[in-house]
This record gives C-alpha cells, structure tokens and sequence, in this order.
C-alpha cells in the first residue's frame, strides 16, 4: 500500500527538520464567510494540515472555548453536508491536506459509508473522531480506509503501553496525542509526565506523532519538540481569531 | 453479542482518555460487586439504611373503582424517597472497595444528586455534584438538601443548562479526576458498563416485587408497568421478570404537553437511532445529529436519551413503550393522593396514567403492579403551578 498524504507530508517536513503546523477551526467559524477567509489565509500561511472541526451539541471532549465556538456554528447552521459541499467547490484552492474532526453522532447520523465517499469527493484526507476509542472503531476504519480515509487516532497520558500497542496496529494518517488529562482549551504549563510518555509513544508508533490540547505558544512545546512530529492548536486559535479577526500574526508565532 | 452491547444498543462511545477508568470499572464490576463480601455489605446498608424491602401496597380504593388489581411497589418509602439511593449506595460503596476518595454525579432535578450526596455522606467520601443552571434555580430546595448534606453544587452554564449538559460536565471532570474519582451515574444510560451496573443495582426492585407478590399471591403478577426517562426504576423493577414471558412489561415515557411538535421525553416512542454519552440508543435529535431539547412536567424523566436495554427490549418487544401526557399524569397524581393518601411523584404518576388507562380493558382478576418509584412532595410547586 502507498504511503497516504498525510503521511507523505510528515516525511516530507521531517526532512526539512520542520513540525506539522495543524490549525483546528469548527466549520463555519466565526460565519459562514469570514469562515473562509480564515481557512485560506491559513492556508496561506503556512498551515500543513488544516482540522476543520464538525459541530456538535453535546461536545464532551472540549472545553469551554471550542464548546461555544461550536455552539455558534449550529447557531449559524452549520451542518456536516454544509462543510463537504463548500469544501468540495474550494478545495483546489487550498494547498493543505484538510482532516475532519468531530463527534460520533453527526457521522453516524450522515452514515459513515455515505461519510467516506463524500469526504473523499471533498478531498477529505482523514477523520479525527473524539468519542470513537479502539474497541468502538473497527467498522468504521475499514469502511474509511476503502476510500482512502485515514482514520487517526487519539491516545493520551493515561493510555497504558498495552493499549498503546493495540493502537500501534491499526492507526493511520498520524497519532493524535492529547497532551493533557483534559478537555481542549489553552493551558499555562503542560504536564510533567508528558515528556516520558511522549518518549514512550514515539518507540511503540510507527505512525507520526501530533501534540494537541492545550497548546498555547511556541515555548511551551520547546523541550518536547524532539518527540513530536506536528503541533495541534485550536483554542488558542479561537481565541486569536475572536480578538483580533485575523490569523497572521497567530502564524507568525510559530514560524 | 459484544459484552458492551444489548443487541445493537450500547457500547461504549467515548474519549480515549475515558477508556482506563471504564476498565477500571468492569473489572471492578466483574470482580467486586459479585463477591460475598460487598453483596453482604451492600444488602445490610439497603436493609438497616436504606429501610428495604420496600412494601407492596394493594390499592383497596383504586382498585375497586378500575375493575382490576392494582398494586404499588412503594420505593417512596426508601429512603431520600425515591428508587435513587439503591444506585447510589451501591456505586458508592464499590467506590470505597475500588480505593478511590471521591464521587462525582449529575443531577437533573436533583433526586439523583441528593440520593448521591447521601450516600458519599454515609460512607466518608467526598461529592461533588454537577447541575444545570436551569435546574439550579428549578430546584432550589434539592440544592440545599445536597449543601446538607456536604456535597458541592456545581451550576452548569453551557447549552441548555440542564441534564444532557450536567452529564457533559461530569463527564470532563472525570477526564482530569479519574485517579481517584469515581463517576456516579443516575441511570441505566453512558457507556458500558454503567447501564449494566445501575440495573444490577436497582434489579433489587423486581425481586422483592416478585417475591412478595407470590406470597401474597401464590402467582406472578400479570403486568408491570414503569416510567422511563433514562430508565433505572423501569430496569430496576423489569430485570427479574424479563425471563417470565407471561408478565407484560411496559415503560411509560412523558410525551409532554401533548401538543403537536411540542418538546417532549418520549425517546424510545418518537426518536431515532443515534450516539449520546458514549451510548448508542435511540435519541432525540435532529436529522443533522444534533441533540434536540426534551420536556416534561416530570423533571427526572426530562432527559433526549433512554438506557441501551430499554431500546433492546423495546426492538425485541419484550417489553412495550407508551407514552403520557403531562395533563395524564397530573391527573393521576391527584387520583393516587386522594383515593389511596399517596402522593406520587411526578415521575411515577406516568406510569400510574397508563394503568389507569387499562380501565375496562383486562380482566377483573387481572393483576397490575405499577413501580411508584419516588415520593411527591418535591412536585408540590410544579403541581400548583400547573393547577392553579
């Protein structure tokens, strides 16, 4: 089997000795315009893998910030055919791979066979589901990885070394790292343990790794860089972009 | 049949992060709960705490006026008043015996918080409790009852600040707390293997029905009817008898003003298939997936979602699921006060409505047993609201 996109980028950033830069930005936020904007501007400046995320009511794995971010989509009408049909019109004027991320039940209520094709035609390259842990999965990922969908995973603090191996076997894409025993949201420090059980991740996955959940600034992922192959952010995002309307000097940051 | 499943209906759709602490607790639930010791443990604290077993009271007036039998399995006179405190009396203690310090639950109207609350009370652990905003304010007194108590109200101000978002909540405080927090859920509904282990825990309720009914009796009873919002009394007082095919089972869901396109609770008569904390069962949503605001003038059956057993038995038509308006259960309400001196909570005052409504239907031998499964007292301010 070839190497899919995303994982063709990863290498190909490794070797420029570069991270992944991965915005995370609910569909249709702030509107379905500035919405976007946003996304090409991104696109712009220097997003690698854009994680548009689907909104949904009850968003358990998210805090405060992303939680109303997505409220505010499904406020606007924000729907999962809305994300694919616009992104089916615009995606040959982005550069980055594109990755959904959302809850089970707006998926499933799409149909995931329906989900796969659509995304596909979308150039959708991959499917970041909160609430779809290992046991729950299997289905779904054959289905997925039919049309070359990468189902990615998330793993965490508390993901023992057993589990970490069961995942080693399936995941595809890259491996989502949630950096903090938590919801989404920007944190001032990340944990202590962080650094051995990243160390511990990179020599079970062949697969890259992504850092994402609490993420704030450049500084906080310093001593961890070393192990991690891209960096998630999607609250702090939110939070530049409710201030200052804009994301370019967010970017800059972290050139 | 996956272990975490009930036919379709189940499973466990959650964060990766709330793996490790559900398989703490299957393992806990395999290991534990059917042990010598803590049935033992859990039986004394039900009987000499709890006032079990729970009386079955022959309605001598209402009976006479239906043209049937009608009995009540009286759990208002547990204690805190209502089925709630089996639950939690048994997840708190298999807390205790899992080594963790703290419980953290949801509350919709505040019976499962302040059944939650007592039970952390009585054996020394810690509470926090999250409740909607909404509900806060709705159910004031309940609020200082779990501040009595020595419990911790957390107000939830997100969404439609009511149950659904209360669950959110404890659900991301168990995320950063699982070390050495147990998540107390009220109902036969989240992930595995929460709507086996509530059951388990309430199936208290149709063995001592079951039992006392054959003495009283010499037979089974002919039908057993319940209310569902999540479904833990329905469970609670179905499992002994699922295996008895001749003993009807129906749930009663709150179909609430009545009114076409009104917000209701009726989950299994109305929804649709669909995933909500970590379950899959039937929802109440839109066609998007979104989860759609439920009603009733019943708070504790306020709730879009319904156990993944009850969607089973509903699909296997073991059991039957009818729904009743609030107008219908206020009425029996006030039929059960005045011709028996009980007042019903809300809740149980559906599935009253239905039996009710079986005047001139069955038999005049003919059997019924209706799970009263909480007291009315808290219902007062609604009741005169709506009446007066």
């Amino acid at each position: 089997m070839s190497v899919n996109s995303l994982e063709a980028l990863f290498i190909q950033k490794r070797q420029l000795g570069k991270k992944c830069l991965i915005p995370f930005l609910p569909g249709g936020y702030p509107d379905k315009k500035k919405f976007w904007e946003l996304l090409f501007s991104m696109d712009r400046c220097g997003a690698d893998i854009i994680e548009i995320g689907v909104p949904f009511s009850d968003p358990v794995a998210d805090g405060p910030v992303v939680e109303k971010a997505s409220n505010i989509c499904l406020e606007n009408n924000i729907s999962l055919s809305w994300i694919l049909d616009e992104l089916k019109s615009n995606r040959d004027k982005l550069n980055s791979e594109i990755v959904l991320m959302g809850y089970c039940n707006p998926f499933f209520k799409y149909g995931w066979e329906k989900l796969a094709k659509d995304a596909k035609k979308a150039g959708v390259s991959g499917i970041i589901v909160a609430d779809l842990p290992l046991e729950e999965s299997m289905d779904i990922r054959t289905l997925l990885t039919e049309h070359h969908i990468s189902l990615i995973y998330l793993i965490g603090l508390n993901t023992s070394l057993h589990r970490m191996e069961k995942y080693a076997k399936v995941a595809q894409g890259f491996v989502y790292f949630v950096s903090v025993l938590g919801t989404t949201g920007a944190r001032d420090n990340l944990p202590k343990e962080l650094q051995d059980k990243l160390i511990e991740a990179k020599k079970i996955f062949p697969k890259p790794l992504a850092i994402g959940f609490g993420i704030k600034s450049p500084s906080q992922t310093k001593e961890i860089e070393q192990w991690v192959d891209g960096i998630v952010f999607g609250s702090s995002l939110i939070e530049h972009i409710d201030r200052y309307k804009e994301v370019e000097t967010f970017f800059n940051n972290w050139k | 049949m996956k272990k975490s499943y009930f036919g379709e209906f189940g499973g466990q759709f959650v964060p990766e992060l709330l793996m490790p602490p559900l398989i703490e607790l299957e393992e806990a639930y395999e290991q534990i709960v059917g042990s010598t010791e803590f049935k033992e443990e859990f039986n004394n604290i039900l009987k000499d705490y709890v006032g079990r077993p729970t009386p079955l009271t022959f309605c001598k007036n209402l009976s006479k006026e239906l043209g049937f039998n009608l009995w009540l399995k009286r759990e208002d006179l547990a204690h805190t008043g209502a089925h709630k405190i089996n639950n939690t009396i048994g997840q708190a203690l298999l807390t205790k015996y899992m080594g963790k310090k703290n419980l953290v639950a949801e509350t919709g109207a505040g019976q499962h918080g302040v059944a939650t609350a007592t039970a952390a009370a009585l054996l020394g652990l810690k509470c926090i409790v999250f409740m909607g905003a909404k509900d806060v304010k709705r159910q004031a007194p309940n609020v200082k009852r779990m501040e009595l108590l020595g419990a911790e109200v957390r107000p939830v101000y997100s969404s439609t600040q009511t149950l659904k978002d209360a669950i959110n909540e404890a659900l991301r405080y168990w995320i950063s707390h699982q070390k050495d927090t147990h998540y107390c859920l009220g109902s036969v509904v989240g992930p595995h293997p929460f709507p086996s282990l509530v059951r388990d825990f309430q199936a208290v309720i149709g063995k001592e029905v079951k039992q006392e009914f054959l003495k009283k009796n010499n037979k089974l009873p002919d039908h057993i009817i319940a209310c569902v919002g999540g479904g833990s009394n329905a469970m609670g007082i179905f499992y002994e008898f699922i295996k008895h095919k001749e003993v009807k089972l129906t749930g009663v869901e709150a179909a609430g003003t009545g009114t076409p396109n009104c917000y209701h609770s009726a989950t299994l008569n109305k929804g649709s298939l669909g995933i909500l904390h970590g379950t899959k069962t039937y929802l109440l949503q839109t066609n998007e997936g979104q989860i759609l605001p439920s009603h009733s003038v019943a708070p504790g059956l306020d709730y879009p979602g319904v156990g993944p057993e009850h969607a089973y038995l509903k699909d296997t038509k073991r059991a039957e699921y009818k729904s009743v308006n609030d107008d219908q259960a206020l009425y029996a309400f006030r039929l059960l006060s005045e011709k028996e001196g009980i007042i019903p909570a809300l809740e149980s005052s559906h599935a009253l409505a239905w039996a009710l409504s079986l005047k001139n239907k069955v038999p005049s031998d003919y059997n019924v047993v209706v799970n009263l499964s909480g007291r009315g007292d808290k219902d007062l301010n609604i009741v005169f609201g709506n009446i007066e």
